[in-house]
């Protein structure tokens, strides 16, 4: 995954809105852009706009079913970015971890040294 | 990797008081330990420094020093421009006291987008994401799972 294909990824989900069209994909599968805009509280052509950022993300494909246009959640893509997400957030809690045992050692350390003054 | 819009947050309860804490996240030769390989950096509100991570490493911009409760720096922007909102990841630590002896230290990595939204939707997001994005993403991994399946 490159820089930019992330930052779209990442853009793409970071709005609520947008977040509201997706998990309406992830729960309900297949659905035309009409029922989307039956479901959420903005207007047919918010849900338009959504659609095409979270498209150009990769997030959802479009299949074409008679006059209609189905859209439906890209698994593989979504499964990448919760990955990645998970990795950094797993970075993070190693860092804490680290920074958590040597608070802790330094800690323990200056209280030794301070009894022994005390004694 | 910069990664707009993006916010995580984690939290870790640590069996030190938040001056000790303080000086574990702030002191180069300290953050050389949990956090990049060298550092070159002086906590002062707006210093540049450097971080080394193996091979690769990037400028650093601190933004925020209030010891020994918040401290926050920006990074991940490009190389020959100021980090500002809208091209960087702010990494901000808060520090709170939990009885004498105790500090919860929070950080939260956050992208540039949620900066560009009215106040509303920012409430919003926030409140939505009490949980953090991973869950929000497991969540949206996990239904889609069920329904593949079922």
């Amino acid at each position: 995954m490159t820089a930019q294909a992330d930052d779209e990824l990442w853009s793409a989900i970071a709005d609520p809105s947008r977040r509201r069209v997706l998990d309406l994909l992830v729960s309900n599968g297949e659905v035309s852009a009409s029922w989307l805009a039956g479901h959420v509280p903005f207007s047919r052509q918010a849900v338009s706009k959504h659609l095409v950022v979270l498209e150009q993300a990769g997030l959802i494909g479009r299949r074409k079913q008679g006059r209609e246009v189905l859209y439906e959640v890209q698994a593989d893509r979504l499964d990448q970015a919760t990955r990645a997400m998970a990795d950094l957030a797993a970075q993070w809690d190693r860092r804490l971890g680290a920074i958590k045992r040597l608070a802790e050692a330094a800690h323990a350390e200056a209280k030794k040294k301070g009894d022994s003054h005390d004694g | 990797m910069l990664v707009a819009g993006l916010v995580i947050e984690r939290e870790v309860l640590i069996e030190a008081p938040p001056e000790v804490v303080w000086r574990t996240i702030t002191e180069p030769d300290q953050m050389s330990q949990w956090f990049a390989d060298r550092v070159d950096l002086v906590v002062e509100p707006g210093a540049h420094g450097y971080m080394q991570f193996g091979d690769q490493g990037g400028p650093v911009v601190v933004e925020t020093v209030d010891p020994p409760f918040r401290f926050s720096f920006r990074w991940n922007h490009p190389r020959e421009e100021e980090p500002v909102a809208g091209n960087s990841m702010l990494v901000e630590f808060t520090l709170t006291p939990e009885g004498d002896e105790r500090t919860r230290l929070r950080v939260a990595e956050s992208g540039h987008e949620l900066r560009a939204w009215p106040d509303a939707e920012k409430e919003r997001y926030a409140a939505e994401h009490r949980d953090g994005w991973v869950e929000y993403l497991d969540r949206l991994a996990r239904t889609l799972a069920k329904g593949q399946s079922g």
